[in-house]
């Protein structure tokens, strides 16, 4: 089996002042963090200041959507009815240099068992609401 | 880390006390159990309800008015050992003279098949994902098993020696459920990799508190004297909306992977104990993982030695450092988001007391006790002991 993403009935996020930028890139395609124009280092989730040089000059950048799986599981038991088991939630190291939570898709959870760590992935969109693309991540060389 | 003067040294643990707890308590509410918690913790101590003048936990406000308290210091925390040092701190510092540190949780238990409204907490970057406190933990213990080559069966000693622990336990909820092998605890149903049922906590009703005194009414206590020797707190980042990676840090030594350490530096250097002087350990246990990566954390071991070392045999009965008597969050209690963290701390103290009805430690004299877990990013530690320090 390949795992695919869970659209229907998952909880929708509401976008804040601070997380609207990283939303609306993923509307149009975009996956966006925020770079420090001061030190130049990479921060996500959506921060209020540099986490590294404590600057408070941070710009909203899209980043290339590729990086390496760094952590993953297959859940079995999901904690809401609206996803389907299995599903595999990730940490994505993404080549801009920060981390992200996501899920990953297009691959099966046997040989992502064996392959998982490292993984080359590539981020994908799947829309889950009128106003909301959600990003997954697939095996770079299967796109 | 500079040696400090014990803190904590005018302060006593003079009572404890658990209500029942079990899955479910119908017709029972917070109030009404931290109520009987409160003046449970006095009856231990031998303490007048009346000469409260503090309060630290749940149900503040309203144990104040009810108990015809006022005025009195209160303080309004979710939080386990974090609240018990609150309140030593404010005796230490004069603030209060006997202080209760209480929480419970009931009418908690979804019935819409649903996991527990604490272990989904909602987050517009983790949610939609169908994160979970399970699966936040699981990104963590994956990390370390590649790391390390940490097994299943690693984990699935440590669920089974806990979860013993709670089947020897009459006051656990799932007392003589077991015996457990590292087998059950593998075959059973798959929640998030690599975690099954048996490696997660569960979830219950019941109560809980603590009454700490100034250490001057020592003379006038009903029950065995508690002291604190050492108690300190590290958090990572907020829980379970960031990535929780493992090797994520700003201060070199301490990723988050082991959480507790720099907190676990401080408390022994409060006290002038290592791990060598622990007796027993009454760590918290929200997933079997979280066992084996506190030992590193805490330099019981060293890092990435956790797995073998919980295989050793040292952590269950007549083990050098017996893990979590009761049965913990696993087996015994867990009854929502901070009376099990506060459990910790109370079985802590029956320990040094000498009085636990199951998995009692011959001359324990030192239990470190601990909250908290790497996934969600923060680890608060406690060191117990029956002498004054
Ligand atoms: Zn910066």
């Amino acid at each position: 089996m390949i795992l695919e993403p869970n659209l229907t009935g998952v909880p929708v996020p509401q976008p804040t002042p601070l997380s609207k930028p990283y939303w609306d890139g993923c509307a149009i395609g975009e996956l966006r963090y925020q770079r420090c124009t001061d030190c130049g280092a990479a921060s996500f989730g959506p921060a209020h200041a540099c986490h590294r040089c404590r600057g408070r000059s941070l710009e909203w950048t899209a980043g290339t959507g590729r990086g390496a799986v760094y952590s993953w599981t297959i859940v079995g038991r999901p904690p809401l009815a609206a996803f389907v088991a299995p599903y595999a939630p990730c940490i994505v190291r993404l080549d801009e240099g920060y981390d992200m939570v996501s899920a990953l898709v297009g691959i099966d959870p046997a040989e992502l068992e064996r392959i998982g760590d490292g993984l080359r992935v590539q981020v994908e969109f799947h829309p889950v609401a009128d106003s909301i693309t959600l990003p997954f991540f697939a095996p770079a060389d299967r796109r | 880390m500079p040696r400090t003067p014990p803190p904590y040294r005018d302060v006593v643990i003079a009572g404890v006390y658990n209500t029942e707890q079990a899955r479910r308590l119908p017709g029972r509410t917070v109030g009404d159990l931290c109520t009987e918690a409160v003046l449970g913790a006095c009856a231990d101590a031998g303490v007048a309800p009346a000469e409260i003048d503090g309060v630290v936990g749940m149900q503040v406000g309203e144990l104040i008015y009810e108990l015809g308290l006022g005025p009195a210091m209160r303080l309004n925390s979710s939080l386990g050992i974090p609240a018990v040092l609150h309140a030593a701190q404010a005796i230490a510092a004069g603030q209060a003279s006997v202080v209760a540190v209480t929480a419970a949780g009931a009418e908690l238990l979804s019935t819409d098949g649903s996991a527990a409204v604490w272990t989904r907490p909602p987050n517009e970057l983790t949610a939609p994902y169908g994160l979970f406190t399970a699966a936040e933990m699981a990104l963590m213990a994956r990390r370390h098993m590649l790391d390390f080559g940490t097994t299943p069966e690693q984990l699935a000693t440590v669920a089974a020696t806990i979860r013993n622990n709670g089947h020897a336990n009459p006051a656990a909820v799932y007392y003589d459920r077991g015996p457990f092998t590292t087998a059950d605890i593998r075959a059973s149903r798959l929640v998030a990799d690599p975690f099954h049922l048996l490696d997660c906590a569960t979830t219950s009703e019941g109560g809980t508190a603590l009454l700490l005194a100034h250490a001057d009414r020592v003379a006038d206590l009903a029950a065995a004297p508690a002291y604190i020797h050492g108690g300190a707190s590290d958090a990572h980042g907020p829980a379970y909306t960031q990535a929780p990676s493992f090797d994520r840090t700003h201060r070199d030594g301490y990723p988050a992977g082991y959480v507790g350490r720099r907190a676990a530096e401080i408390c022994f250097g409060q006290s002038g104990l290592g791990p060598d002087d622990v007796d027993v350990c009454e760590f918290y246990d929200p997933f079997s993982f979280e066992i084996i990566r506190q030992f590193e954390a805490y330099g019981f071991c060293p890092d990435g030695e956790g797995g073998p070392f919980v295989e050793s045999g040292a952590i269950g009965p007549g083990g050098r450092y017996p893990v979590t008597t009761d049965g913990g969050t696993m087996s015994f209690s867990h009854a929502g988001i901070s009376a099990q963290m506060l459990q910790r701390v109370v079985r802590g103290v029956e320990q040094v007391r000498g009085t636990c009805p199951s998995m009692q430690v011959d001359g324990a004299e030192i239990a470190m006790c601990s909250n908290g877990g790497s996934g969600a990013l923060f680890t608060d530690v406690m060191l117990v002991g029956s002498e004054r320090p």
